[in-house]
């Protein structure tokens, strides 16, 4: 359907030849902007939905409950892949597990993947790689998740929590169950206003991506960076994962010029080492992190969560 | 009286002091309200999703932008 529109309105009514680069370039931008514009607002209605009726303190009370021999860290995990992902909530959140009584590490496993694999990641990497690329990035995200929470409990790390949580911890923690019985119709308005301005945030980024990416998309000759970033460039994962630290607040802009790259040689697990470390390490969440955790438990924390990205980055480049 | 507002200054959280203020002006209250966007106090109130309601340092509702005839209720 996108394609039939970009084709009428570029080649029909603009009377464009489709051979020269610059009209490439602006089919592509037409295509990708209308694409991923209608993926974005279907998608972050659809979270908005769950979001609103997703209850929390039930989960957080089902973690606190079981012990499922290290399994708990993946559902934790994954539970942080469904929640929308606002660096609003996640700090009350994580005080409020830990406060529930669900121990630091699986606590981690769900503040690791709620960045990792949040809703406007996975529509755009829906729109741009498809379906199955998608699937393998946010199982592999949910993987990270957990494994490096495993990992990080084994250390026993509690004790650089900051001062402040620590003594939250020591309250006896009690809650009345405040219940939301809502109908759907109640729940529209603060719906619409959440997606309204996730679309506003994001749709800039998202545009001025397509518009990069549409450029090379046209201009750079196929195959370009194979030279430079192919699979036979080792460092290439590792240098892609520190080069994206910086870029978070973008997230959404560089994606759509990820999909220009790897089509032009990039490969798709160095691509997707990249975008992981987008989302999953920026600076700003390290200086929110900084709040709760002491420096040194900051540095751990995001020293695995980079290490595992590099490993997947390896593996992916590996396997397809 | 005090009321705090939990939320990091997004819409919703907005939304919601404008109810409460509604709420205060029809029952004709005075109340402080407190707008709190600083993570760490918010967490102290075992907010889990904001936007959050505090009334008089206890948390009556998390997650929701209550309606004026909710926090009607809650102030009675």
């Amino acid at each position: 359907m996108f394609q039939l529109i970009a084709d009428t309105l570029v080649y029909d009514w603009m009377a464009l030849n489709a051979s020269e680069h610059w009209v490439e370039a602006l089919h592509f931008f037409i295509y990708d902007s209308l694409k991923i514009g209608f993926l974005v607002i279907f998608v972050i209605s659809f979270m908005g939905v769950v979001n609103s009726y997703f209850p929390v303190d039930k989960v957080r009370d089902f973690l606190t409950n079981k012990k499922l021999y290290g399994l708990e860290h993946l559902l934790a995990s994954g539970f942080g892949a469904i929640t929308p992902f606002c660096s609003c909530s996640s700090i009350p959140l994580f005080i409020g597990f830990l406060k529930g009584g669900i121990p630091l590490g699986v606590t981690l496993s769900f503040l690791i993947t709620s960045p990792l694999v949040n809703e406007v990641a996975v529509v755009l990497f829906l729109g741009i790689f498809g379906i199955k690329i998608t699937i393998i990035y946010a199982v592999a995200g949910i993987l990270v998740g957990a494994v490096v929470g495993f990992a990080l409990s084994k250390l026993g790390l509690e004790e650089h929590l900051e001062e402040w949580v620590k003594d939250q911890l020591k309250e006896k923690f009690r809650q009345a169950a405040i219940k939301d019985s809502r109908s759907f119709k109640q729940r529209i308005p603060e719906i619409k206003a959440d997606a309204i301005s996730t679309f506003k945030r994001i749709m800039p980024y998202v545009i001025g991506g397509v518009a990069i990416g549409g450029l090379m998309h046209g201009f750079i000759p196929a195959g370009y960076f194979e030279q430079y970033m192919g699979k036979g460039n080792y460092f290439a994962v590792p240098i892609s994962v520190l080069l994206a630290i910086p870029m978070y607040s973008s997230a959404s802009g560089v994606i759509p010029v990820i999909q220009s790259l790897v089509a032009k040689g990039i490969p798709i697990g160095t691509a997707m080492a990249f975008m992981m470390a987008v989302v999953g390490l920026s600076l700003p969440e390290a200086l929110l992190l900084k709040r709760v955790m002491k420096l040194k438990l900051v540095a751990i924390y995001f020293g695995a969560v980079g290490i595992s990205i590099v490993v997947l980055g390896y593996v992916f480049n590996f396997i397809l | 009286m005090v009321i705090k507002v939990l939320g990091s200054g997004c819409k919703n959280c907005s939304n919601l002091e404008e109810n409460v203020k509604k709420a205060l002006t029809e029952l004709s209250m005075q109340a402080d309200v407190v707008k709190v966007t600083d993570f760490a106090d918010i967490a102290r109130y075992n907010a889990l999703k904001t936007p959050a309601l505090v009334i008089d340092e206890k948390l009556v509702s998390f997650g929701k932008v209550n309606d004026v005839n909710e926090i009607k209720s809650f102030l009675a």
